[in-house]
């Protein structure tokens, strides 16, 4: 939450460049950064983790065509053939109950029946049909789909982190608001920033943005009223002896201005963007008035603050049992709360500048699972799944790839994670090849490198 | 007249309070021939302040040295019963005796072993990749020598010289857990952990030379689930680095190919006692730990062109420790029992000069294991620690702390964000105790901390009959270890006036804002 771009910083970068270009690494980053230190006494201070500071992110990015991100993450897996790619030709013991799909507004394109207001507004997205990376554990599908790498050494990044480190502070981003907000809940280290170190963490709001009010953690406590907060605020800062005996410490200077950041947050103007009360009521209901949907109206708030990245970790698709019961409740919830989103963004002219993608880790074993335990469940399915992008100039309209007749295999253009991953930096103007700054010095690019192995198809320049 | 003049005496004596908080009076020097190990200490410190003509600070008070030394030495906070006795010990070498009982208690080894978990990388997931089972056997291999004050040239060498199942001889696990396992990799990860030195800075071909002892070092898996045996393979040297083996010094080194593993003659080149590089390295880190900075700065980046602020310092405690046999706890109590240990943090001179110098303490924010366990320990609560990779699971027990959790993977959100290390790469900058609004942002208004303060008995306990000056002394001392001062009694009065009387809110508010004072953030 540092609000200052520290020209130091790029003190730090030239020593790098210059050292690159004599010719071999002869010092590290971290060595060229506390070089820079040298002459500059704040930046370690200003630095909550100076060591994981990047000197070379923020130059490196352009201007995109896409300012935010808003992640929809379908936490344990969605069934692709329930959603976005129906297969009732496939018959029942593939569909199940759901064997209705509906047409939308573009013609030849159809989606599943409990999805009516997304089929509305085709135009808006496109999908991606043949996602594919064979993985069927949760960790290691939620890891390759966000960081696009399969790894066993290094932990890479998940793309918010990296979104973070090139759109973030370093590049000039000012706000307050942290530039990679989870809503609500975060999917834990292995999703979020990787090797980048806690800098490049998300902010997780905590909370549920459905009540009032949205209690976001640390900002918002509904215990305390505000005339509290400024008392109990004046009784500390009265009690500083210590404060009070080291007149003039850079440390503890350091901390004031934390301390007066954090409060900007707490009681300041800043803080009030989580109040969803300053929403009109038809807005509320247009969204839904549960936690999905409420976060995708947070959402939508975030990005008009230029917040550059938000993730929506939206839980329960992991439905080994009772399957369909639960894609009867929560279909039309994602449907209802993606379709506002996607419609309110397109009616104040933000979409053009904002990426919303939808996916989950992988997708669903496409034949129904009948036999006991599970009794109508689906299990998890990496081979075949299918995801949801649009906006950011992203074309809408479109179906990317296709998967065989039962869904359980592609079919045609193959997309993997790092396929994915790498337009979408694309479109926000970070180059394939900008450098990650790997912990061993290991020379390695946001989308991999061939020397990497990695396995992709291309990028998506069907959809740009 | 009168009036004015009873006025100014009470002033002075609010004064006079406020300072005897934190500084007891300026330090004796002594001079002579048969000077103590610590008071060696002091005079050389002294004697390059002088060269300087830098001013040192005062001593610090009995209650900041209470407080300071329970957190530098054992990583925890005094309690309200220990404050208190300190406090009221009469005994002129009170300090001494306290410093013998830090020494002692089972604290020291969990803080020190956590210390030493994090310079040898005692992490079961990525990127180091231990796996559970070799975590616990790694730990209890350093825990169990701290403990026994297994002097730290044997600890290095049973590291160097390990054989063996990785859930069996945690001490293999020193090969284990390194990013890159190559004979490069190991050298460089030798270089750093032994000698201080960074091997990013050294010619390739120096790096290549230490890399020729570690040619031979195999693994190889077992039928047991994740089970890895380290061991001395002759025919593993394939680039044939062996032969281009030279120490570091550039001495050549003799290694009789195929017949005795290369680490043993590194080890005896490392260990033995002509060669200052092992105990030089280990006092300035100890030294570094105890006093927020080391001799050569940072501890574990000893280079021709990075100097030591005070040579003649490190080359006594080097010798120091190399004629205590290389015990750490000596090393500690000639440190502890220094005047400048017990320097004030109120600079005399706020220089970079005086604080490289060692001419004032300095403000160390608590690490954020430490943080968490003082604050559990004020509110009598406790926290969930777990990790959910690898599967299955791995669940602490509860009253487990944060200072004696073994693996540098267990999750959890609030260590993360007050910079606990990453345990990657084993450098001591690893670890983070800068502020940030974030931190702030926790510290001041979170759920997390507020259900603690709710919890916390003295909270719970108030009533509204409690005087705010019976509660304000048992917060104090349980918070910021000593009794409160005139002039905050008085602010807390004030507080009362201006808000809602007394009991469980004022308790509230008093343990909330002592938690968020720098005084408690910080070590001091």
């Amino acid at each position: 939450m540092n609000t200052t771009s520290l020209p130091s910083r790029s003190t730090a970068r030239d020593v790098a460049r210059v050292a690159h270009t004599l010719g071999g690494a002869p010092f590290s980053r971290r060595e060229a950064l506390r070089r820079a230190v040298y002459g500059s006494a704040g930046l370690l201070l200003m630095e909550p983790f100076g060591i994981h500071a990047a000197p070379r992110a923020a130059a490196i990015a352009k201007e995109g065509k896409a300012k935010s991100v808003i992640q929809i993450w379908l936490w344990g897996g969605p069934c692709h053939i329930d959603t976005f790619d129906p297969k009732p030709e496939a018959g029942r013991e593939y569909s199940g109950a759901l064997d209705a799909p509906i047409e939308t507004n573009i013609s030849g394109i159809r989606i599943g029946q409990l999805l009516p207001e997304l089929a509305k507004n085709a135009d808006k997205y496109s999908l991606i049909r043949s996602m594919t990376h064979g993985n069927n554990g949760h960790e290691t599908a939620s890891y390759l789909v966000q960081t696009g790498r399969s790894s066993e050494r290094d932990v890479f990044p998940g793309l918010g982190a990296v979104v973070s480190y090139f759109k973030g502070y370093d590049a000039g981003y000012k706000g307050l608001i942290p530039p990679y907000v989870v809503l609500t809940e975060p999917q834990g280290r292995f999703s979020e920033a990787g090797f980048l170190g806690p800098r490049y963490k998300p902010f997780a709001t905590g909370g549920d943005p459905s009540r009032t009010p949205f209690a976001v953690e640390g900002i918002v406590t509904p215990d305390i009223t505000e005339e509290h907060q400024k008392e109990r605020r004046k009784l500390m800062r009265s009690l500083n002896t210590l404060g009070g005996s080291l007149p003039g410490n850079a440390t503890l200077k350091t901390m004031v201005e934390s301390e007066q950041q954090a409060y900007e947050l707490i009681l300041g103007d800043s803080g009030k963007l989580f109040d969803l009360a300053q929403e009109k009521d038809e807005m509320r209901d247009r969204y839904g008035r549960n936690t999905f949907g409420q976060s995708c109206l947070m959402a939508r708030r975030l990005v008009e603050k230029g917040v550059p990245y938000i993730t929506i970790n939206y839980k329960g698709w992991d439905t080994h049992k009772q399957h369909f019961q639960i894609m009867n409740r929560k279909l039309p919830e994602l449907d209802q709360g993606m379709a506002a989103l996607l419609t309110d963004l397109y009616d104040k002219g933000l979409l053009e500048s904002t990426i919303v993608f939808c996916t989950g880790e992988f997708g669903r074993t496409p034949k129904v699972a009948s036999e006991s335990p599970w009794n109508g469940g689906r299990h998890h399915f990496g081979a075949c799944f299918s995801s949801l992008l649009a906006g950011g100039g992203f074309k809408g309209g479109q179906v990317l790839g296709k998967s065989n007749a039962t869904g359980e295999e592609v079919a045609e253009r193959p997309v993997y994670p790092a396929d994915l991953i790498g337009s979408i930096y694309g479109q926000l103007g970070i180059p394939a090849d900008a450098p990650l700054p790997h912990p061993q010095g290991t020379p390695t690019t946001v989308v991999p490198g061939q020397e990497e192995q990695v396995k992709m198809a291309g990028l998506l320049k069907e959809l740009v | 007249m009168k009036i004015i003049a009873l006025f100014l005496v009470f002033a002075a004596a609010a004064l006079a309070t406020e300072a005897i908080v934190y500084e007891a009076g300026p330090l004796v020097m002594r001079s002579g021939e048969s000077l103590k190990p610590h008071e060696q200490v002091d005079a050389l410190v002294l004697g390059r302040l002088t060269e300087l003509g830098i001013k040192p600070s005062n001593l610090c008070s009995d209650t900041a040295f209470l407080r300071r030394a329970f957190l530098a030495v054992i990583g925890t906070l005094p309690t309200e019963a220990e404050a208190r006795g300190f406090i009221a010990a009469k005994q002129p070498d009170k300090r001494a005796q306290l410093i013998e009982v830090l020494l002692q208690r089972p604290e020291f080894t969990d803080f020190w072993a956590m210390k030493l978990g994090e310079l040898l990388r005692v992490k079961a997931e990525f990127p180091i990749k231990l796996w559970p089972n070799a975590v616990q056997a790694y730990h209890r291999f350093i825990h169990t020598s701290v403990r026994e004050n297994k002097p730290l040239h044997i600890f290095a060498r049973q590291l160097l010289l390990a054989n063996g199942s990785n859930f069996r001889e945690g001490e293999v696990n020193f090969y284990r857990a390194m990013q890159d396992r190559s004979p490069r990799g190991i050298a460089a990860t030798v270089a750093l952990t032994f000698m201080g030195e960074r091997a990013d800075k050294w010619p390739e071909k120096k790096l290549d030379a230490l890399a020729g002892f570690f040619t031979q070092v195999a693994f190889k898996s077992t039928a047991e689930w994740k089970e890895e045996i380290v061991y001395f393979d002759p025919t593993a040297d394939k680039d044939g680095l062996t032969k281009k083996a030279i120490f570091p010094d550039g001495s050549p080194a003799a290694i009789q190919s195929g017949l005795e593993d290369p680490r043993i003659v590194f080890t005896d080149w490392l260990l033995r006692p002509e060669n200052p590089s092992f105990c030089r390295s280990w006092s300035n880190r100890i030294w570094s730990w105890l006093m927020g900075r080391g001799i050569v700065h940072e501890p574990d980046d000893f280079r021709v062109d990075n100097l030591p602020s005070n040579p003649a310092l490190l080359a006594y405690l080097e010798k120091e420790f190399a004629s205590s046999k290389c015990d750490m706890r000596h090393l500690f109590r000639v440190i502890l029992n220094s005047q400048v240990f017990q320097l004030s943090s109120i600079p005399a001179q706020d220089t970079p000069e005086a604080a490289a110098n060692f001419a004032h303490y300095p403000l160390r924010r608590l690490e954020a294991e430490v943080l968490i366990d003082a604050l559990n320990q004020i509110t009598g609560t406790r926290e969930d620690y777990s990790s959910p990779i690898p599967e299955p699971f791995t669940f602490i027990p509860e009253n487990v702390r944060g200072i004696a959790l073994a693996d540098g993977s267990i999750t959890s959100s609030f260590l993360e964000l007050f910079g606990r290390p990453p345990r990657d790469s084993g450098h001591e900058t690893e670890r983070s105790r800068d502020t940030s609004p974030s931190q702030r942002l926790h510290m001041l208004n979170s759920s997390h901390v507020m259900k603690k303060i709710q919890q916390c008995p003295l909270v719970t306990a108030a009533t509204n009959s409690d005087g705010t000056e019976a509660l304000a002394d048992r917060i104090y001392h349980t918070v910021l270890s000593r009794p409160p001062s005139a002039k905050e009694l008085e602010t807390l009065k004030a507080h009362v006036t201006a808000t809602y009387g007394g009991g469980s809110s004022l308790a509230a508010d008093m343990v909330w804002a002592l938690v968020n004072q720098p005084e408690f953030l910080f070590n001091h």
